[in-house]
C-alpha cells in the first residue's frame, strides 16, 4: 500500500503543465484530487513517474454561464458543485449524482475533471455528462480541441485523451427550464460505486415525453448512453409497455462484470429497474 | 452531624461504583487522538520490516532471489524460511495442536502467504525492495471447496503431515483431514429420531469473515544483546501467553522476554494468535540488533491473519407433532484453511460448538465435527464471541425456524414451548454443559411484548395478501433469536492454553492516601477495563473509582492472566478483582477494629468504611485505613495494604438474551432494509450500565455486517476477493439500523459478583435474528433456507428463484 518513486511537479499555468506532460509521454500523469489515482499507486496498479499537480493552476476552477452553455473548470470539486446556486437553479442533476458520489471526505477533494478523465466506468459524472450532452475540452500543446462525453470513452481506462492533454472544461448546454431529471444509483454502502446507475432528463408537453436522455453507469467498461431507449420513450406517454420496451433496450447494450456488487445478470436488471425509478422521478418532476 | 456530612447516597455516588453509568476514563486520550498505539513507538535506529507474498494459492517455490533487492541503498536484510531454519523457526506450533510456516518452506498454501521478509531502514524501501524479490513459483492444483477436500484424488496440502494419520485431535481420515470431535450420545439421538413425528435436515452455512479491527497487527520487537533481553510491543490480546510462547520458541529465559500490549485499537480475535509478522520482526532484531516493526496493511489483515467462521453445519431436528424437540443432529465441515491455527482452548478444536443445543431442551443431541484442509488462510477465530458459539447460535436458531415453519407454528412460540425452564437450572444440556442460571420465558415474554409481536405478524400477513395481489413489491420479515452464550473460558478442569489453565489474575495496592493501582492479566481492546475494573473496586473496597488507576498488558509488572478474548475478562478477571479487593477489605477491618479498639467482628461494611455496629458514629474511612496501614499498622500485622488473587472459575457463565428484527425488502433490488432491532440482554450483574450498552451498539452492527454482507470470498482458483474496505463491507453510520436495547438481570450464582460478559452476546444473537428475518420474509412463497450473507444480489437471486419477478 505504498507507491513506487515519482518526481512531483506543481505547474502555475496551463501551458506550463502540458509542457512537463509533453516532455514525459507516458510516464506523467496529470494529478487533480488525486482520490482516483493515488489509491491506484497505492496498490501500484499506477506507477507514473512524474506527477503534474494541477492544484496550483487558478484558471482551472470555476463554474459560468454564456448563452445557455453552462462551463464547469476540470478542478472544480465534487463539493463546489454541491454548493453552486448557478448548479442548483440550471443543472439540480449534477447536485443530486455528486451527494451519490463516495462521502463528503472524497468530495472535498475530487475534482469534476479527474472524475471524467479517469475513465473508470464506476465514475458517476461521465455517465451523467453523456445523459446531458457534454462536450470536454481537452487542451494540449496544439491549442484546444472538443469532443463529445459520448465519444470520449473507448474501454475501461482508455479515453480520447492524449497523453500531453489535460481535459481543462466541461461544457453542457443547459436543459430548458421545467426540465425532469433523476439520478439513481443503487450501491452497496455510503462509498461504494454503482451497482448500477441511470441519468435521465426528460421534458414533457402535455403528458407526453417531448425529449428524452438516458445514461447508465458501471454496466459495461464504459458509461453507456441508452440512444434506443431515450428514442422508444420520446413521444409516448410513459405507459407501461413503452416503458418496458425501453427498459429491454437499455439493458440490451449493457455488458457489466461480475464482481462483489452481484453477477452480470443482476447488475443488467439493476441498470434497468435504476432507469424505471429514474424516470418514474424525472417525469413528476417535469412541469407540464 | 453538620450540614457538611455527605449523606449515605452521596457517599455511594462519590465512589461511581457498580451499576454506575461512569464515563470512560479511556476515551479522554482515544478521542483527542492521544492513545499510545503499536504505531505511534519510534524507537533510535528502529527498522521496518514487511512481507514478499504469494500470489498463488497453491504452489511449488523453486527460487528466491533477492540478490537485486539487496542492492537498494537501505535493505538491510531479506530473511527467507532457510534463514528461519538457522534458529528452528521457519514453521511454529499453533494454538491448536498443528504446525505453521512461517516462512514459506518450499511451498505456499494460500494467496498472500508470506514468503520472505525484507528488512529496510524505512516502509518505502521495503516496499520497493519487495518488488525486486524474484520468486520463482510452479502452480498446484488448487482445492478451494471444503466439500472437495476429502475426495480421494484431492491435491495433498501438508505434504509434511504425510503418514500422520494421528492428528493432535484423534485420527485423521483422509490427507487433508484434521480432525474429528465427537459429542453426544449416538444411539439416544438416533432413538429420537427414530421415533419422531416431525424431523428437519438443512444444511446451514456459516460464511467466512473477518474481525476486521480498526488497528491491524502489528508489533516492534527489540533485542539487547548486551542483556541479552527481548522486548515486544505489540497487538495483543493476550500479552502473558505470547510471552510464554516467545520463549519457549526461542529459548530466551521468560524473565528476559518483556511483552508489552500498548493500547489496541480493536481486536475481536483478531490480535489472540502469534503471527509470522511477530516471529520475523523478532529474529530480524535478533539478527541486526536493532529494533524492528512491522504493521500490516488492510489487504494483508484481512487476507492473512485469522478469518473467522467458514463452518458448514448439516443440521436435523426430531420433534413430536405438538413441537417438543426430542434430538438433535449436527455435523459441522469445518474449513480451516492452510494450517489449523484456530485459537481454542488447546482441548476444543471446534471450540465450545456444544452449545449448539441452545436455550432449548433437548433430551438427546449428538455433534461430529470434521476439519479439513484447503487452499485458504488460515484463522478460525472467535470474531466477538467465544469459541465457536456464534456458529452454534446461529445453527440452532436457524433450524428452530426451520422446524416452525414445517410444523406450521410461530417461531417464537416453538421457542417458549421448548425453552429450558428457570427451575431447570443448573442445568445440564445434553452435550455436556452446566448452564448456570436463567429465566428465558420471562426474557422472550418482555421482548415480545415491547416489540409488539403479535401485531408485526399481523401487519406481515396484511402485506403478504397485498403482495400476493401486486399491490406491493414490498414483503417484511421478522426475526426471532434467543441465543444462550457459554463465555468465560474458563475452568481449568477443562480450559488451558498450551497448557496453562485458563485462569485470570488482579492485583491491587492501596497507596497510603487512599488512592489506587490496579492490574490486571487482562488486556482491553476497547472494552473500557479501565473504567469498570475500577468499579467493581469502587464498590468493593469504598475508594473512589476516580482514586484508582488500572493497568494491564505490561508482562513485567502484570500479574500472569490469559488476556481478553471470548467474554472472558468479567466472569475471570473480573471475579479475581473483586476477591483480591476482597481480601483487602478483610485487612482494613482489622486495622480499623485496632484504630477503634474493638473486636473485628463489632465492625460492619458501610460503603466506604467501617462502623461499629449500633453506633455508626464511630466509623473510620478507607482512605483512613489505608494511611494507618502504612503508618500504624496492628501489631504483629504486616503493614501495607495490598492483595493478589488468582481466580479459576468454578465454571463458565452462560449470559442469554432475546433479539428481534424486523425487515421490510425490495425484491425488485434484494435491498433490505431494517425497520426495527430490539435486543434484550441478560449478563447477570451489570457493572456499568452505560458500557454494557455499547459493547451491544457495537456487536449488533458487526453482526449486521456479516449477516448482511460481510465476506471473505474466493473464486475457484483460489484467489482471495475482496480482501479491501471497497468490497469488504463495514457499515457506516448511514447503514447502521437503529438499536433498542433492553434487559433483565439473572445473576451468575457461581461469580463473586454475578456477572456474566456481555461483549460478544451482540453478535452472537444479533447474526441469527438478521438472518431469520431474511429468511422469514421469504418463506411465505415457499422457502426453508437462504444461506448468509444476505447482501443485495443474493436476496435478488433469492427472489427470483422463488418466483417473486413474474
Ligand atoms: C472510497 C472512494 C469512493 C469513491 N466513490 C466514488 C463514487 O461513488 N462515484 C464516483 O464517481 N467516484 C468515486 N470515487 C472517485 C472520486 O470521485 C475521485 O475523486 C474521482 O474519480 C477522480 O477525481 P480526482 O480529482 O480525485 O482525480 P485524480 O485521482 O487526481 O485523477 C484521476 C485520473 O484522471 C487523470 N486526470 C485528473 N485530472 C485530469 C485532467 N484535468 N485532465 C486529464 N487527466 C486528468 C489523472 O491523471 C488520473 O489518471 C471514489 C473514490 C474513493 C477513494
Amino acid at each position: 500500500m505504498i507507491p513506487g518513486e515519482f518526481t512531483y511537479h506543481r505547474p502555475s499555468s496551463v501551458a506550463e503543465a502540458i509542457a512537463i506532460l509533453a516532455s514525459h509521454g507516458d510516464e506523467a500523469r496529470p494529478l487533480s484530487g488525486g482520490h482516483s489515482l493515488i489509491p491506484m499507486m497505492k496498490l501500484r496498479m499506477a506507477a507514473p513517474e512524474h506527477l503534474v499537480d494541477l492544484g496550483g493552476i487558478a484558471d482551472l476552477k470555476g463554474i459560468s454561464e454564456d448563452g445557455g452553455t453552462i462551463t464547469i473548470g476540470c478542478m472544480t470539486t465534487q463539493h463546489e458543485l454541491i454548493g453552486s446556486d448557478l448548479l442548483a437553479d440550471k443543472l439540480p442533476i449534477i447536485r443530486e449524482t455528486s451527494l451519490l458520489i463516495a462521502d463528503p471526505q472524497i468530495r472535498y477533494m475530487g475534482t469534476l475533471g479527474g472524475n471524467v478523465a479517469n475513465g473508470d466506468p464506476g465514475n458517476d459524472m461521465p455517465g451523467l455528462m453523456q445523459c446531458l450532452g457534454a462536450t470536454y475540452v481537452l487542451t494540449g500543446p496544439d491549442g484546444d480541441r472538443e469532443v463529445a462525453a459520448r465519444d470520449f470513452y473507448e474501454a475501461a481506462y482508455f479515453t480520447a485523451l492524449a497523453p500531453e492533454e489535460i481535459l481543462t472544461a466541461v461544457k453542457i448546454p443547459a436543459p430548458p427550464a421545467g426540465h425532469g431529471y433523476a439520478y439513481e444509483k443503487l450501491k452497496r454502502k455510503v462509498g461504494d460505486y454503482a451497482t448500477a446507475a441511470a441519468a435521465v432528463v426528460l421534458t414533457m408537453t402535455g403528458g407526453t415525453v417531448a425529449s428524452c436522455s438516458i445514461a447508465l453507469t458501471n454496466v459495461a467498461d464504459t458509461p453507456l448512453h441508452a440512444a434506443d431507449a431515450s428514442d422508444i420513450l420520446t413521444g409516448s406517454t410513459l405507459d407501461a409497455s413503452t416503458i418496458a420496451s425501453a427498459v429491454a433496450a437499455a439493458e440490451a447494450i449493457t455488458d457489466p462484470a461480475s464482481d462483489g456488487r452481484g453477477p452480470a445478470e443482476y447488475r443488467t436488471k439493476m441498470a434497468g429497474i435504476m432507469m424505471q425509478r429514474a424516470l418514474a422521478r424525472a417525469a413528476e418532476r417535469a412541469s407540464a | 452531624m453538620n450540614d457538611m456530612t455527605p449523606t449515605r447516597e452521596q457517599r455511594e455516588a462519590a465512589l461511581e461504583g457498580m451499576g454506575c453509568k461512569r464515563k470512560r476514563v479511556e476515551d479522554v486520550r482515544f478521542t483527542q487522538g492521544k492513545g499510545q498505539y503499536v504505531d505511534d513507538l519510534k524507537l533510535p535506529g528502529m527498522v521496518f520490516g514487511d512481507f514478499v507474498r504469494s500470489p498463488y494459492p497453491h504452489a511449488k517455490i523453486t527460487k528466491i532471489d533477492a540478490t537485486e533487492a539487496l542492492k537498494i541503498p537501505g535493505v538491510i536484510a531479506v530473511l527467507t524460511a532457510e534463514d528461519l531454519k538457522g534458529v528452528n523457526l521457519a514453521w511454529m506450533p499453533t494454538l491448536a495442536g498443528d504446525v505453521q510456516m512461517v516462512l514459506a518452506d518450499g511451498k505456499v498454501l494460500y494467496q498472500n502467504q508470506e514468503v520472505a521478509f525484507v528488512v529496510a531502514e524505512d516502509r518505502y524501501i521495503a516496499d520497493d525492495a519487495i518488488q525486486l524479490v524474484e520468486v520463482e513459483y510452479e502452480e498446484l492444483p488448487v482445492l478451494v471447496d471444503p466439500f472437495k477436500s476429502m475426495d480421494p484424488d484431492a491435491p495433498v496440502l501438508r505434504p509434511d503431515l504425510e503418514g500422520k494419520t494421528e492428528g493432535a485431535h484423534g485420527p485423521r481420515k483422509h490427507h487433508n483431514h484434521i480432525f474429528n470431535w465427537e459429542v453426544g450420545d449416538e444411539d439416544e439421538t438416533a432413538k429420537a429420531f427414530a421415533e419422531a413425528d416431525v424431523t428437519i435436515n438443512e444444511m446451514i452455512s456459516y460464511h467466512r469473515t473477518h474481525p476486521s479491527p480498526l488497528e491491524t497487527c502489528q508489533c516492534v520487537a527489540s533485542m539487547d544483546k548486551v542483556k541479552g533481553e527481548l522486548t515486544v510491543w505489540g497487538t495483543f490480546q493476550a500479552p502473558h501467553v505470547i510471552r510464554t510462547v516467545a520463549s519457549l520458541l526461542s529459548t530466551i529465559p521468560e524473565h528476559k522476554i518483556h511483552v508489552i500490549a500498548p493500547d489496541i485499537g480493536g481486536g475481536f480475535g483478531n490480535k489472540v494468535g502469534a503471527y509470522p509478522g511477530y516471529i520475523c520482526s523478532i529474529v530480524a532484531s535478533i539478527v541486526t540488533g536493532v529494533p524492528v516493526k512491522w504493521v500490516e496493511d488492510r489487504m494483508e489483515n484481512l487476507s492473512t491473519t485469522s478469518f473467522a467462521r467458514d463452518y458448514h453445519m448439516t443440521t436435523e431436528i426430531a420433534a413430536k407433532s405438538d413441537g417438543t424437540v426430542t434430538g438433535l443432529k449436527v455435523h459441522v465441515l469445518a474449513d480451516h484453511g492452510g494450517f489449523d491455527a484456530c485459537a481454542d482452548p488447546s482441548k476444543w478444536p471446534a471450540g465450545f460448538f456444544n452449545i449448539v443445543t441452545g436455550s432449548y431442551d433437548f433430551p438427546a443431541a449428538h455433534l461430529s465435527v470434521d476439519g479439513v484442509y484447503t487452499n485458504k488462510a488460515p484463522g478460525g477465530v472467535a470474531y466477538r464471541c467465544s469459541f465457536r458459539v456464534t456458529e452454534a447460535a446461529y445453527c440452532i436458531e436457524r433450524a428452530m425456524d426451520i422446524l416452525a415453519q414445517k410444523l406450521d407454528m410461530d417461531p417464537a412460540d416453538l421457542r417458549m414451548k421448548n425453552f429450558v425452564k428457570a427451575d431447570q437450572f443448573p442445568y445440564q444440556s445434553a452435550l455436556g454443559w452446566e448452564y448456570d442460571s436463567g429465566d428465558y420465558h420471562t426474557a422472550m415474554q418482555k421482548a415480545m411484548d415491547t416489540i409488539g409481536y403479535r401485531e408485526l405478524r399481523a401487519e406481515q400477513k396484511a402485506k403478504q395478501e397485498a403482495f400476493k395481489r401486486g399491490e406491493t413489491r414490498e414483503i417484511m420479515g421478522i426475526g426471532v433469536s434467543f441465543f444462550t452464550e457459554i463465555v468465560g473460558a474458563g475452568p481449568s478442569k477443562n480450559c488451558d492454553i498450551l497448557g496453562v489453565a485458563m485462569f485470570d489474575s488482579a492485583e491491587i495496592r492501596v497507596h497510603p492516601t487512599g488512592s489506587v493501582i490496579s492490574r490486571m492479566g487482562t488486556k482491553s481492546q476497547g472494552q473500557g477495563h479501565e473504567t469498570t475494573w475500577a468499579q467493581i473496586i469502587a464498590t468493593e473496597i469504598g475508594i473512589p473509582a476516580a482514586d484508582i488507576m488500572v493497568e494491564e498488558g505490561n508482562t513485567d509488572t502484570a500479574p500472569y492472566g490469559l488476556g481478553t478474548y471470548g467474554s472472558r475478562s468479567t466472569p475471570v478477571a473480573g471475579a479475581a478483582i473483586a476477591l483480591a479487593a476482597r481480601k483487602i477489605r478483610n485487612k482494613a477491618q482489622m486495622i480499623a477494629a485496632h484504630m477503634l479498639e474493638v473486636s473485628e467482628y463489632d465492625l460492619e461494611w458501610d460503603i466506604d468504611g467501617f462502623q461499629v455496629k449500633g453506633n455508626p458514629e464511630a466509623r473510620k474511612s478507607m482512605k483512613e485505613i489505608a494511611w494507618a496501614a502504612y503508618h500504624a499498622p496492628p501489631p504483629n500485622m504486616e503493614p501495607g495494604l495490598e492483595a493478589v488473587s488468582y481466580y479459576d472459575p468454578p465454571n463458565m457463565t452462560y449470559p442469554f438474551g432475546a433479539y428481534f428484527c424486523v425487515m421490510d425488502i425490495d425484491v425488485d433490488t434484494g435491498v433490505a432494509s431494517t425497520r426495527r432491532f430490539y435486543a434484550l440482554d441478560d449478563c447477570g450483574t451489570r457493572i456499568n450500565p452505560m458500557i454494557i450498552e455499547g459493547q451491544v451498539h457495537g456487536g449488533l452492527t458487526e453482526a449486521f455486517a456479516i449477516a448482511m454482507g460481510q465476506e471473505i470470498r474466493y473464486d475457484e482458483m483460489g484467489n482471495v476477493l475482496g480482501a479491501s474496505f471497497m468490497d469488504f463491507f463495514i457499515p457506516t453510520a448511514v447503514e447502521t439500523p437503529h438499536w433498542e436495547t433492553d434487559h433483565t438481570v439473572t445473576p451468575s450464582p457461581h461469580h463473586p459478583i454475578g456477572a456474566k460478559g456481555v461483549g460478544e452476546s451482540p453478535n452472537v444473537g444479533g447474526v441469527p435474528a438478521f438472518s431469520n428475518a431474511v429468511n422469514d420474509a421469504f418463506q411465505f412463497l415457499g422457502s426453508t433456507h437462504i444461506q448468509m450473507p444476505h447482501d443485495s444480489w443474493r436476496v435478488w437471486q433469492a427472489a427470483k428463484d422463488l418466483g417473486a419477478h413474474g
